[in-house]
């Protein structure tokens, strides 16, 4: 069904048997933080990896999803399952809106006019009331799953994150491998070619940008489940450029690269912190060395050395 | 395939080989700090490495009898999540019983509320939102030094009085830019002034501020009040003095630091306030040179002194009420903290107060011309004092919910 190539079916047992034990030996919360940047990268790289669109809005969808998350469980008090929904829903209200515009120009025309958008909803953000501002909303409630399930507990939380994860990495390689995403692919390879074969390649085009932003506010909205704050960090132009960092890390057009990339990013951002100001300048260094040696991103020069596709 | 298999399978245990992050010993001995704060983006000079410093000043002036104290720090580059995610481990599995700092609200609040759910000690210093003793306060957190409903009393208030009577705002048009403005309208009329306008500017990203200066100066007020912080604040007041704006500048949050990163050229005439100065009694000054050689191109603020004076007071704390209560509950931390008054080299003597707000004198400054000034980092006059019983919002207006009224 998610015609997995067999090297693809080993890397994904290895990552559930990873993302299975993991918690046992690292710790909890900060393996939620990367699920759901994972999620984000994956969701973004459908876009640059698929289709070839850069888009540099993607914070908007991912910092939107975040807001109306933590908005609605406080507010309204959804069950997660519920809030998460809303964000992503949110994200795909944003992404049609976002995307009818934005697919009309290519390159550095469409980079550009995702980030003027997104700039748009983080001014908006700063702005409107119902976010808080600079302070951000804070203490959101770790709502109840399906309104019953308790889900104070890291655990407990990680288990849900876990399965939105792999739910959207699923949905996501489902994607790419159908006949629609072969299609993705032939206007990533050849638009003109992809005309003439007769698809409406801007309809092609806008369905793929509306998924990848609908996946984004999925994984704004969990990450603001786990860490109970929704803030303007998340809807920030940097955020944008850190999910194109975590992708071209991990390997663009590659199904594990993102993942792959969002943990090493997660780890750099997480356990460099206590080296005080070296942070960002090690953050650098490590990622001016990624570029030069591994160009294809980590898990894409390592399936270029093999000759696999992962 | 079987290589491709082997690969994957060195890859996996290269994974699983990957330093494991385990809780340290938690030794039942030990007290643990974590400074967390900004160490490398735009509050690395206001709190940063020179908060980090006064917090083991204290740790080594204290000499715990009896158990261990250990001091540990992190970058939160200024991320709620980044924050927050520390925060909750260095709790749940590092052993650290108060963290102390966290500068930027948004931060500042997701860590509180990582400590409320925790139970554990929290002291705020370079934070300046008065929520943190309001609508989101805690019985285990601590609010050190300022917050904006101080600056803007003192800053407000006591400029008026010192005559700067009539006033013209530039303000960051968000959230905590218009409370600013708010806060220090009120208490300028409060105090007999008057307000003849205000501007508020795109926020972020404004760099360029000539026009809403002169809309000030055109206005005719003596006092030019600036609403914002930061970079901003930096901007707006070398831009006055490029522009020749002949008014007294009126910054609501700002600091020492910030003064020295200016110059005394630029900044000179500013008033602003702080609730700590170096330069201003014996034993302020006593702290200072005990400090200084650990930090000698950063001398400390009324952050790094809070940092300094909280450290010490919970160590205090900690001593009365023994490690293994102290470890077990951050409430009783802090009810013991707000049970004994506070005494040490920064801010004298004072007290907690119920809703965690250390209640202290603050200090409207004037920024001494270069003339004035006599040595290395001598920047401030007093221009009036705002006694303790005065500086901070009424204990009933902040709506802290276990605050009996």
């Amino acid at each position: 069904m998610f015609a997995f190539t067999r090297a693809q079916a080993i890397a994904f047992a290895v990552m559930v048997a990873l993302i299975l034990v993991a918690p046992t030996v690292l710790y909890p919360v900060f393996l939620m933080k990367v699920l759901c940047f994972a999620l984000f990268a994956c969701a973004f790289n459908l876009l640059i990896g698929y289709v070839g669109l850069l888009s540099f809005g993607h914070a908007a969808f991912f910092g939107m999803g975040s807001y109306i998350a933590a908005w609605t469980a406080k507010n309204w008090g959804l069950s997660s399952e519920l809030a998460i929904l809303a964000g992503g829903g949110v994200g795909a209200i944003l992404g049609v809106v976002t995307g009818w515009l934005a697919i009309r120009r290519q390159g550095i025309y469409f980079a550009m006019i995702t980030l003027a958008l997104s700039q748009m909803v983080y001014f908006f953000c700063v702005e409107a009331s119902f976010t808080g501002g600079e302070d951000g909303i804070q203490q959101v409630p770790r709502s109840p799953l399906f309104g019953v399930i308790p889900m104070q507990s890291d655990m407990s939380l990680y288990w849900l994150v876990a399965v939105v994860f792999l739910a959207g990495f699923l949905l996501i390689h489902r994607i790419i491998h159908s006949p629609f995403g072969q299609v993705l692919k032939a206007i990533r390879e050849n638009e003109p070619r992809a005309t003439s074969l007769g698809y409406r390649t801007d309809t092609y085009k806008l369905v793929a940008f509306v998924l990848s932003a609908a996946l984004a506010g999925v994984a704004g909205a969990t990450k603001s489940q786990v860490f109970g704050i929704a803030t303007l960090t998340d809807v920030h132009w940097s955020m944008s450029g850190e999910v194109v960092l975590m992708t071209l890390l991990g390997g663009i057009g590659t199904v594990f690269g993102p993942v792959l990339g969002a943990l090493v990013f997660g780890s750099l951002e997480t356990y460099l912190a206590q080296f005080g100001d070296w942070v960002t300048v090690t953050q650098g260094a490590i990622f001016v060395a990624c570029v030069l040696a591994f160009r294809r991103g980590l898990i894409g020069e390592l399936a270029g050395r093999l000759g696999l596709t992962l | 395939m079987r290589l491709s298999r082997r690969t994957l399978l060195a890859a996996t245990a290269a994974a699983a080989a990957q330093p494991a992050f385990r809780a340290r010993a938690q030794d039942a001995g030990t007290i643990r700090i974590g400074v967390l704060n900004d160490q490398s983006g735009p509050y690395r000079d206001t709190g940063g490495l020179t908060s980090v410093i006064c917090c083991k000043q204290a740790v080594s002036e204290f000499a715990a009898q009896g158990f261990k104290v250990d001091v540990i720090m992190a970058d939160h580059q200024n991320k709620p999540d980044v924050g927050a995610g520390i925060a909750r481990q260095w709790y749940d599995r590092d052993g650290v019983d108060m963290i102390l700092d966290v500068p930027t609200s948004s931060v500042g609040l997701a860590v509180g509320a990582v400590a409320k759910e925790k139970n554990k000690a929290y002291i705020n210093v370079g934070a300046a939102t008065t929520d943190l003793t309001g609508k989101q306060c805690a019985p285990c957190i601590v609010h050190w030094s300022y917050d904006t409903y101080m600056l803007a009393k003192s800053t407000g208030g006591a400029t008026v009085r010192s005559g700067g009577t009539s006033w013209y705002f530039v303000t960051a048009d968000y959230v905590f830019g218009h409370q600013l403005q708010r806060d220090a309208t009120h208490f300028v009329e409060a105090a007999g002034g008057k307000v003849l306008g205000s501007s508020a500017y795109p926020f972020p990203g404004t760099s360029d501020f000539s026009s809403f200066l002169l809309q000030a100066q055109a206005s005719g007020a003596k006092v030019l009040g600036l609403c914002n912080a930061g970079a901003d604040t930096v901007n707006s007041i070398k831009q006055a003095k490029e522009f020749g704006v002949n008014m007294r500048l009126a910054a609501m949050l700002m600091f020492i630091t910030d003064v020295n990163a200016l110059g005394l050229q630029t900044a000179q005439g500013l008033t602003l306030t702080e609730s700590f100065y170096w330069d201003l009694n014996d034993r302020t000054r006593a702290f200072t040179n005990r400090v200084r050689p650990k930090t000698p191109n950063n001398w400390p603020n009324m952050i790094h002194a809070g940092c300094y004076a909280a450290t010490l007071h919970f160590l205090k704390a900690v001593q009365a009420l023994g490690v293994a209560e102290a470890k077990r509950s951050g409430t009783a931390i802090v009810e013991r903290m707000k049970a004994m008054p506070t005494n040490d080299d920064c801010f004298g003597k004072a007290h907690i107060r119920e809703d965690g707000l250390l209640i202290v004198p603050s200090y409207l400054f004037q920024v001494k011309t270069p003339a004035e000034s006599h040595g290395k980092w001598d920047y401030y006059k007093t221009l009036s004092v705002t006694p303790a019983d005065q500086a901070w919002r009424p204990l009933a207006e902040g709506g802290c919910y276990f605050v009996k009224s």
